[in-house]
């Protein structure tokens, strides 16, 4: 092998090359349709990359973390949208959601940082349904919400007086909507990548593995834990406000259905598949969740067509179905996920 | 005061269906230290399974009792055999790995059986034949149907009958003996893995037993009402002291009336404001007001901080 390849930044480059010419080239042999399912799959990485923050980095069991992205999407709808006649900057308004996600994250950690483990698994799964109670019953006396119909008709996100809703030629080659979305959030994921990297790196990194190691070793080596622990929280949250602003813009419809307990699971699998507490297992249980459930709700219907001739099982059952399973199967046989951290891997051996 | 008084008829209903779903998480977790997540679930397999034998059957004109009978039995079956396998599959493997993996595999349970049921009961509201009758009658201003008396003292009479089975019989010794200290009690030869399996064998026939009750208080049935219930259970349980089983019943009695007096009162005390959509808040609120102020519960013993 040329020496030139070990070094790293061929790596890069070969990893930005694919990431540019993914869009384009699963948008002309699959169709936009796909490009869109890569969307998602770069806003739910990024949601995974703030839930692993709580409950890779800090060991910190978080139920309801759907509720902060609800609550990134719901200020971006109010705030940009004819449901108020109020029309804000976008890029004025994701920050804001961040740092309202991020208070909310404090507010719900404060009175349960004290709980135990699977108590605080149960208390923050609560608080993710009563957002979710909120958000459908908020129509009457006064409507915030606009209850179960949920907020239509939001301003897409726009970078440079270009909605990204609108397909864009450039350098002749034909960019559609989902594809402009697509660019901004890889870039915006690649940021959060960078950011939980030197999070990782960092005192206060060390601090959150510290207590998920041992919580009172940690205190008794000075670390404020309470405070560390509510960083988390807040930070944690504050990765789902932006991608729940995201989420409103892109789909600029938002509504309480979005943001089921269900949510809050397939995030929590995509970091506890991918490998509690390690960025790249995080990113690839991300992909694999999103891209995968799609390929088999496409597939699975056909399939069965050819084999039994009828659809048998319900493919959205079935998808769900091999959900569940698949989270029993790698606690029992891969505990620390497909691609794990080194040093988590030697704790879950024990 | 006829308001007051019906709601906590209502409530009490309820909360006896609650407290014995709660004893399901209680005994488990006084044992083995873990919440079963997927117990809700157990409960929903319990009443879909009744109604299956018991559509026929009210058909067939057998007297509603009995057709109730034999579908709880039927019921109980099921959700023995289920809680057991549970336990086989998902928890015992893991009960030396971390806190968070059994919990995950529990979550996984619950997914799955959700979706299982989906698949054999299909999506739909199963709405529960009459099989008592259903009349109201006067309880000092308030209205109490027949449905209800029979909840509560069927109820009331399981949970005396558990209490004897925990205090008075070898078993219940052996899992009293068990939840002080696993290590100990087996070298008192106590089989540890019998008495857990046991553990979750009677918390299921608990589940089902309160899944046929709660669909036929309700008269409706459907594969997603596990969660919900599973959660105020949950709650119910730990109010009263997660691990200590009257604290199960009390929790799950007071839980109902809360939650019934929540839902009756709540427009009034809000001017309107707030109406009984919001009845499901009222236990989170209670859970989260709980282990803030007093995390042992009512009844429960202080416990020590584990991480």
């Amino acid at each position: 092998m040329p020496n030139a390849l070990r070094k790293p930044w061929v790596g890069i480059a070969l990893i930005a090359a694919v990431l540019v010419v993914a869009p384009l080239a699963v948008g002309a042999s699959l169709g936009n349709a796909w490009v869109r399912v890569l969307d998602f799959a770069a806003l739910y990485v990024m949601l995974a990359l703030g839930l692993n923050i709580v409950v890779g980095f800090a060991g910190l069991l978080d139920l309801g973390y759907i509720a902060f992205y609800a609550v990134g999407a719901y200020l971006y709808a109010l705030l940009c949208s004819p449901h108020f006649g109020i029309h804000w900057p976008v890029w004025a308004v994701l920050p804001l959601g961040a740092l309202v996600a991020g208070i909310f994250g404090v507010l719900l950690g404060a009175p349960t940082l004290r709980l135990r483990g699977d108590y605080l698994a149960i208390v923050t799964l609560g608080f993710g349904e009563i957002i979710r109670i909120f958000l459908n019953n908020l129509n009457t006396p006064v409507n915030i919400t606009n209850g179960p119909q949920g907020i239509a008709r939001i301003d897409p996100i726009t970078l440079f007086g270009q909605p990204l809703s609108r397909p864009l030629e450039f350098l002749g080659v034909g960019f559609s909507g989902v594809m402009l979305y697509y660019y901004l959030f890889v870039v915006l994921a690649l940021g959060i990548v960078f950011v939980g990297i030197r999070l990782q790196d960092s005192r206060i990194g060390r601090a959150w593995v510290a207590i998920r190691e041992d919580e009172v070793a940690a205190k008794a080596c000075g670390i404020n834990t309470r405070n560390v622990k509510l960083l988390a929280f807040a930070m944690g949250a504050s990765f789902g406000g932006i991608s729940g602003g995201l989420f409103a813009g892109f789909q600029e419809f938002v509504s309480p259905e979005s943001f089921s307990l269900l949510e809050s699971v397939m995030v929590l699998c995509m970091v506890v598949l991918g490998g509690m507490g390690h960025i790249p297992g995080v990113i690839l249980g991300g992909l694999l969740l999103t891209v995968l459930p799609e390929i088999f709700r496409q597939g699975a219907g056909p399939l069965q067509q050819a084999l039994f001739g009828t659809v048998v099982l319900d493919p959205e059952a079935l998808r769900m179905l091999l959900f569940g399973l698949a989270l029993i199967a790698v606690m029992l046989y891969r505990p620390a996920g497909l691609w794990p951290e080194p040093r988590h891997r030697s704790e879950y051996k024990q | 005061m006829d308001i007051l008084l019906q709601q906590i008829v209502n409530g009490l209903t309820l909360g006896s269906i609650y407290a014995l779903v709660a004893l399901g998480y209680t005994m488990v977790y006084g044992i083995l230290g873990l919440i079963n997540f997927a117990h809700g679930e157990v409960v929903m397999v319990g009443a879909l399974s009744s109604l299956t034998v018991i559509r026929p059957l009210a058909a067939s004109g057998l007297p509603g009792p009995v057709v109730m009978l034999i579908g709880l039995a039927f019921a109980a079956l099921v959700c023995m055999a289920l809680g057991f396998s549970i336990e086989r599959v998902a928890y015992r493997p893991l009960r030396n790995a971390p806190r968070l993996a059994p919990l995950i595999t529990a979550i996984g349970v619950s997914i799955v059986l959700q979706q299982l049921a989906m698949l054999i009961w299909g999506r739909s509201y199963h709405s529960v034949p009459e099989l008592l009758p259903n009349d109201p009658h006067d309880f000092f201003g308030a209205s109490i149907t027949e449905v209800q008396i029979v909840i509560i003292v069927v109820a009331a009479a399981t949970m005396a009958g558990l209490m004897l089975l925990v205090n008075r019989t070898r078993l219940g010794r052996a899992m009293r003996a068990t939840a002080e200290n696993p290590a100990i009690a087996g070298l008192m030869g106590v089989d540890a893995n019998r008495v857990i399996s046991m553990t979750f064998v009677i918390g299921s026939a608990l589940a089902a037993l309160a899944g046929v009750l709660i669909s036929a208080n309700y008269g409706i049935a459907h594969y997603h009402m596990g969660f919900i219930l599973g959660l105020k259970a949950f709650t119910a349980a730990v109010l009263g002291g997660i691990g200590n089983l009257a604290g199960a019943m009390v929790g799950g009695i007071l839980l109902g009336i809360i939650e019934a007096l929540g839902a009756g009162y709540i427009g009034d005390l809000t001017g309107g404001v707030l109406g009984s959509s919001y009845q499901d808040v009222f236990a989170f609120f209670v859970l989260i007001v709980v282990l803030i102020f007093r995390p042992s519960g009512l009844m429960g013993e202080k416990v020590a901080e584990r991480a």
